[in-house]
């Protein structure tokens, strides 16, 4: 990509700017926030969209007759068509707002999985994913006696594609992949794998959220069957999640939770349910959380998506080098094509102690084992530091950091 | 950056890096492992006792250097204490490191107020005392995990 020419294009300063929480200051200096993989800061736009619609527009939605639930129903549907067609998904009815990426894929796993996965059938995931898409999956294993099989990766954090596909049979009844790795910020190649999982018969399930907020993504075109993704990673709030399911598949679901708002007619006798949406979304929803996702992914289409994705593999080039040049320090993932997701151990520092050095700097990172446990086994660390970039990142924070992690080595000479 | 060379001043580092009293026992009579799930350090404490005393206690295990430095600190700090002193310290220490009142009368700390800068550092205080639940469960000889959640 043209990193220069991506950097350039890109106001970052406007960018900031629109972020309220770079005005404060942690521990007496200015907040360079490098945990935007954890959760992405939310923009004025997502945050005064949450604030209007708690101050003039709280209602419940899909029941009352009167203006605010109206208006309430109105806001919400029309986040679900803004989602939609942010994933490009073929129509509305096919994106469910869950919780997040756990709950959407817990819904999948039980939903779709208890119908499907029989005893002695083959559900394949990767030694990358995280614990959200990886224990569901686990977890069915264990209640169908199916068998549960994690393809391995490459060296460099890439995955190793002969033996994925040797992993592969008849019995294969489901692929769940990430779409990008938390940890080591590989890109997975999710239309090659559903190629594949489709040709033995098996469902492709894509955990999105560490993709969607680097590059646009098009659920068509990656010919997954489910796909799903964090409100509060993509620059809005926590508590909603998309699910994308192709229609014919949530058709033939059952609930996942049932009650109130899912249903098409109850008696004493039987309950029949909704169709989807619907039917996948039981209760009160998170409203305001869902409101100002639609916000936040307006605001983020309204950006130049190619902009934003040039400029962060700049900041990940720059900050790839010059963490480098610190004594001791070892980056875990060097896949080609990989985002801006940098993790790193440092010789004879725990990454615990690396984030606390630097969180005294008013530096945040991650440090730990990401929900990644498999992987972090894998790699043989106990854990490892990451930094991740976003939209608001510069020059400046790559600099920051490489200053704290030189503190780090004075502390911990 | 004056909280920072309190949290990790001298002692802590040296103590995180050549950890006493870090070795399995033969022998022992009580033995628990600590585990925090969040980050997961892991350390497992083993005692022997002579009567109410505590006649010697070590550990291993893997976690940060906050953690390491604390478990050690606290096998100097409780070898030949009895089992109600090193409760009473573990009352003091925990006090300290979550910036609460020392508790009355407040044990004699000594080097464990070495770890005081973590009050600053919320997050750490976990780390800090991982060792201390693990030390109270291999006392109460619950051979099993514990956690600091």
């Amino acid at each position: 990509m043209a990193g220069v020419a991506g950097a350039l294009s890109l106001d970052v300063a406007a960018i900031r700017a629109a972020f309220p929480v770079f005005g404060r200051r942690i521990r007496g200096r200015p907040l360079v926030y490098l945990d935007t993989a954890a959760s992405a800061q939310m923009p004025a736009a997502a945050i005064e969209a949450m604030v209007r619609h708690q101050s003039e527009g709280h209602a419940n939605v899909h029941r009352g007759v009167h203006t605010l639930s109206y208006e309430a129903t109105e806001a919400y549907d029309a986040v679900r068509e803004r989602a939609r067609r942010f994933l490009n998904a073929a129509s509305a009815d096919e994106v469910i707002f869950a919780h997040g990426t756990t709950s959407a894929v817990n819904l999948v796993a039980r939903s779709w999985g208890d119908a499907h996965v029989k005893r002695g059938d083959e559900i394949v995931v990767t030694l990358l994913e995280h614990h959200s898409n990886f224990v569901p999956w686990q977890m069915l294993a264990e209640r169908t006696g199916a068998r549960l099989k994690v393809a391995p990766l490459l060296s460099d954090g890439s995955l190793d594609r002969e033996a994925f596909e040797r992993l592969l049979s008849d019995r294969t009844r489901v692929v769940a992949v990430a779409h990008v790795s938390n940890v080591l910020g590989t890109v997975l190649p999710v239309r090659w794998i559903a190629d594949l999982a489709h040709a033995r018969g098996a469902v492709v399930v894509v955990d999105g959220a560490q993709s969607a907020p680097h590059f646009p993504v098009d659920v068509q075109e990656l010919g997954c069957d489910f796909f799903v993704c964090s409100g509060h990673k993509l620059y809005g709030p926590t508590g909603v999640g998309l699910l994308y399911g192709r229609l014919p598949l949530l058709q033939a679901m059952a609930p996942y939770e049932t009650g109130g708002g899912m249903i098409e007619r109850v008696t004493v006798e039987r309950t029949t349910f909704a169709p989807p949406p619907g039917r996948f979304e039981a209760g009160t929803p998170p409203i305001l959380s869902v409101v100002g996702l639609g916000a936040a992914i307006e605001w983020l289409a309204g950006l130049d998506r190619e902009a934003i994705a040039a400029h962060e593999q700049a900041l990940l080039a720059r900050a790839t080098e010059r963490i480098s040049e610190v004594p001791g320090v070892r980056i875990l993932g060097t896949a080609p094509g990989k985002v801006s997701v940098l993790s790193f151990v440092m010789d004879g520092v725990h990454p615990h102690d690396i984030g606390t050095v630097l969180d005294a700097e008013g530096i945040a990172i991650r440090a730990g084992h990401h929900c990644a446990q498999p992987l972090m086994q894998q790699l043989g660390v106990p854990g490892t530091a990451r930094a991740s970039f976003g939209v608001y990142n510069d020059l400046d924070d790559v600099d920051a950091l490489v200053g704290g992690l030189r503190r780090v080595r004075e502390v911990f000479a | 950056m004056a909280d920072l060379g309190e949290l990790y001043q001298a002692l802590i580092l040296d103590h995180s890096k050549s950890p006493r009293n870090c070795r399995a026992m033969e022998g022992s009579d009580g033995r628990a492992e600590g585990y925090n799930p969040l980050c997961g350090d892991q350390i497992t404490v083993w005692v022997r006792r002579e009567g109410d005393r505590i006649a010697d206690v070590s550990f291993q295990g893997e976690g940060c250097a906050i953690s390491k430095a604390s478990a050690s600190l606290m096998t100097a700090a409780v070898k030949g204490k009895t089992v109600e002193e090193a409760e009473r310290l573990f009352a003091g220490f925990h006090a300290l490191v979550t910036g609460a009142p020392a508790p009355a009368p407040a044990p004699e700390l000594g080097k464990l107020a070495a770890l005081g800068g973590v009050a600053e550092f919320p997050i750490r205080v976990k780390c800090a005392s991982l060792s201390w639940h693990a030390l109270r469960a291999a006392l109460r000889q619950q051979d099993g995990a514990v956690s600091s959640e």
